[in-house]
């Protein structure tokens, strides 16, 4: 299709309209007249999980996004209170091309990093360069997302022009992804992998200590480059891994929230116990588990193995009984329900391991495995050891799988070497996650296309035809077109079984009412840079 | 005159029944007996003892209080509790026999060894307990769980036998070289020696016999100390995991956000625990009461 500035203006507002318009927020905000701004204090909130690493660009974890992103910035980032639109972080203005081959970022004066180093447009491209074409030995889950980046030049060192080889009308949005934080380009010379390890960043905090297994500690950047931020003299990320370890902090006041999510179960503890004194937020969320064979190992490279252990979940018995106990809540497709490509309940019913007639599903799941010569079959499901909705979700797939015959060990391990064992390929069968901050497919499709485009698809498949219409679907700018490829993708995807969402969660955050400025939002990446929040004490 | 002398009525030796004078002796060890025998059925004969499949989820009986239908109530995710307790006594017996086992043979050959050869061997065998003594057993079990990576066979869980038999052994080493130490200098002992026997000999044919008893009764109270710290392991994520069976995991996880509603998905495997490990404890005790001789006194 030959793409005309006219096409392209229109697949843009098509993209945002659908694709970012999508988000459904079924929060609510206390609109009383806001107090004013009280300065300093330091914040202490509670992060469920230690992450094996300081560098988001090779994560896909909030672990270390809620641990890292105070200490960075990122080029653009989306505006919480006027989501999902853009805002400049490090860009003091932007450009966009009209036929969207052309991006031209203006950089704030006089940014420093922690290291007293200032920031240029070199710090930009080198940061970008490692993101879309990482060194030997560096991880970049970013990878697919960059990958239509031609060219990134540097004509002064406040200016950075991306050249596109090809159209990406969410490009604007992908460089508001929190994931993309700039890193010192010397940081990077000396030693590729170095953000793994150290911290060096441009945000509104920066770095004091990381007490493995007690907390990571920031204190406030006097030298950050927007004046007057942050309000806070530091923060304290205290990591507790037990949920209920977690909730006593909440209720004792060691911590003023937990911004990834909690079950309702635990909402309705905390509202019981701490009554006005805790605020609860609510939203969908653009996160799913997923069900991930790994296709390198026997007997996970026959499809018929896969498509029968897919048949086998209910997921919708599964979505009634979990959302009482768990974060898990709606049946989805690889587009998050309710925005405005996901798959209706009509068509989805009719694809492998969706149906409602659960007893059918199942006769057709063992006839399959008979078939492949594994009635037998026995297998390690590997999971990570967080409670919420990690555990519940073990337990329900462990249930359903016995159904048709099929022994399962369910192991479950901290988030480093479950991370590891997953991107080593030494799993058989894994609970992953796909963790989105917008409903736009170039994203949410990413987690799927062969593994040498995405290292983050752990079920480590190579499909040509899935990556021929990812990449055909990035170039439409019909949306209905778009959404039929979309359709088509889905469909490949499920029918091959490589991976496959579980159910997509339900986010509710408890903070106390004395923490202001934090906002909620559909994705629990967004958000925690932390420089406008405050305690009214 | 003759005088008969008053004939004595024959007496009959009694026969001794070592099991009854047991229960005349100690009935609370008998009736912990009891509980221990039938924990031992429940577990063997679990899949025909329990009404319905533990790991069997019914979101349609999520939270059911106790009833005819679950003498025990469901949990969160409806499966039966009374299923699951009897599964539970499965992996509790599994893993408190077989650590308490391990770890105490292990620790009684090494009491036994270290008061054998005596001298410098016995210094660095005693100074080695020593160390493992400074932790409680909990700490200790705690750590070499973290420390070490899982690994099962045929479904038991190899790495929680090991983080409680490694605290449990010097515990028995201390108290086994002991009783060794006077079995050392028994004149068979040194019959043996003279003899030209090997050490492994002397040590598992002569001397070991010799110390049964105090082995036997750590044997029967660590069971109890075990129980507990695998329920406490499971409780704090490191033992078992979900969905096995497991009294310490049934009261961690979900039991922690709805124990306020379904107050019965904790209070039946306390009491399970509770049971277990007082079983345990009173009868190691009552063994110990009824073979030493100096408690007979």
């Amino acid at each position: 299709m030959k793409i005309t500035r006219r096409t392209a203006l229109q697949g843009t507002a098509g993209a945002l309209a659908l694709g970012l318009g999508g988000f459904n927020f079924d929060f609510t905000r206390a609109t009383a007249q806001a107090p004013a701004v009280k300065r300093g204090g330091n914040l202490n909130f509670a992060i469920s999980a230690e992450a094996p690493h300081y560098d988001p660009h090779a994560s896909d974890t909030y672990a270390t996004l809620h641990l890292a992103a105070p200490f960075y910035s990122t080029l653009l980032r989306f505006n919480l209170s006027k989501f999902p639109a853009l805002e400049g972080d490090l860009a003091q203005s932007w450009t966009a091309a009209p036929d969207l081959m052309t991006y031209t970022f203006k950089l704030h004066p006089n940014v420093k990093f922690a290291d007293g180093t200032t920031l240029t447009s070199a710090d930009v491209k080198a940061t970008y360069d490692r993101m879309r074409d990482p060194p030997q030995g560096v991880v970049s889950t970013r990878k697919a997302t960059f990958a239509d980046i031609g060219s990134i030049e540097t004509p002064d060192p406040l200016t950075v022009v991306f050249k596109m080889k090809a159209v990406n009308a969410a490009m604007l949005e992908h460089f508001a992804s929190p994931w993309n934080v700039i890193y010192a380009a010397k940081d990077l010379a000396e030693n590729p992998a170095l953000p793994r390890t150290k911290i060096n960043g441009t945000g509104p905090f920066t770095f004091v200590e990381h007490v493995k297994g007690s907390h990571i500690a920031g204190k406030k950047n006097e030298n950050y480059f927007k004046k007057g931020f942050p309000y806070l003299d530091g923060f304290k990320g205290i990591f507790t891994l037990q949920a209920a370890a977690m909730l006593n902090a909440v209720q004792g006041g060691q911590v003023l929230g937990e911004f990834r999510g909690i079950s309702p179960a635990e909402r309705d503890r905390l509202v019981q116990t701490m009554g006005d004194k805790i605020r609860i937020e609510e939203s969908s969320w653009t996160l799913n588990l997923l069900v991930c064979f790994n296709v390198d190992k026997k007997p996970f490279d026959d499809v018929r193995v896969r498509k029968a252990l897919l048949m086998a979940i209910d997921r919708w018995g599964g979505s009634q009984g979990l959302s009482k106990i768990s974060t898990l809540r709606s049946v989805g497709g690889v587009v998050r329900p309710g925005s405005p490509y996901a798959t209706p309940e009509a068509e989805l019913v009719k694809l492998p391991g969706f149906s409602k007639d659960i007893k059918k599903s199942r006769e057709e799941a063992k006839k399959l495995l008979k078939e492949a010569g594994h009635e037998n079959l026995s297998f390690v499901l590997w999971n990570r050891n967080l409670a919420m909705p990690y555990t519940p979700a073990g337990i329900f797939l462990v249930d359903q799988w016995r159904q048709i015959g099929v022994t399962v060990e369910h192991k479950q391990s901290d988030t480093g070497a479950y991370l590891a064992t997953m991107n080593a390929g030494n799993h058989d069968v894994a609970i992953d996650f796909s963790n989105l901050f917008m409903d736009d497919t170039s994203l949410g499709l990413a987690k799927y296309l062969s593994v040498t485009r995405s290292p983050e698809n752990r079920s480590r498949s190579k499909d040509e035809a899935l990556d021929k219409l990812y990449d055909d679907h990035m170039r439409e700018r019909d949306p209905a077109k778009r959404k039929a490829i979309v359709r088509a993708f889905e469909k490949r995807l499920f029918e091959q079984g490589y991976q496959q969402p579980l159910l997509w969660w339900h986010r509710i955050v408890p903070t106390h009412k004395t923490l202001m400025g934090w906002k909620m939002s559909p994705s629990h990446n967004l958000g925690q840079q932390l420089e406008d929040v405050w305690i009214n004490a | 005159m003759t005088m008969d002398s008053p004939s004595l009525p024959a007496v009959k030796p009694r026969q001794s029944n070592v099991y009854l004078d047991f229960c005349r002796q100690q009935p609370l060890g008998a009736v912990s007996f009891v509980i221990i025998v039938l924990m031992m059925f429940a577990g063997i004969f679990s899949p025909l003892v329990a009404p319905y499949d533990p790991l069997t989820i019914d979101f349609a009986s999520l939270l059911a209080p106790p009833s005819a239908d679950h003498w025990c109530g469901t949990d969160a995710y409806g499966r039966d509790i009374c299923s699951r307790l009897i599964y539970g006594s499965r992996t509790a017996l599994v893993i408190g026999f077989t650590s308490s086992f391990v770890g105490s043979t292990l620790g009684a050959i090494l009491g036994i060894a270290s008061a054998y050869f005596g001298g410098r061997i016995d210094d660095w065998i005693q100074r080695f307990v020593d160390i493992l003594l400074a932790f409680p057993l909990i700490v200790l079990a705690l750590v070499v769980v973290a420390a070490f990576r899982k690994f099962s066979v045929g479904g038991v869980d190899v790495n929680l036998i090991v983080a409680i038999a490694i605290p449990i052994l010097p515990r028995v080493a201390r108290v086994v070289r002991s009783a060794a130490l006077s079995v050392r200098v028994m004149p068979y002992v040194d019959a043996a020696r003279a003899a030209g026997y090997s050490h492994t000999r002397i040590i598992f044919r002569h001397m070991a016999p010799n110390v049964v008893a105090p082995y036997l009764i750590m044997l029967t109270a660590f069971i109890a100390q075990a129980i507990l710290a695998e329920a406490s392991l499971s409780f704090l994520g490191l033992g078992v995991t979900e969905p096995t069976a497991a009294w310490g995991l049934m009261l961690s996880g979900n039991a922690a956000d709805f124990y306020r509603q379904a107050p019965w998905m904790i209070l039946f495997p306390g009491i399970a625990i509770s049971l277990a490990v007082f079983a345990f404890n009173l009868f190691g005790d009552s063994l110990r009461d009824f073979l030493d001789p100096r408690f007979k006194l």
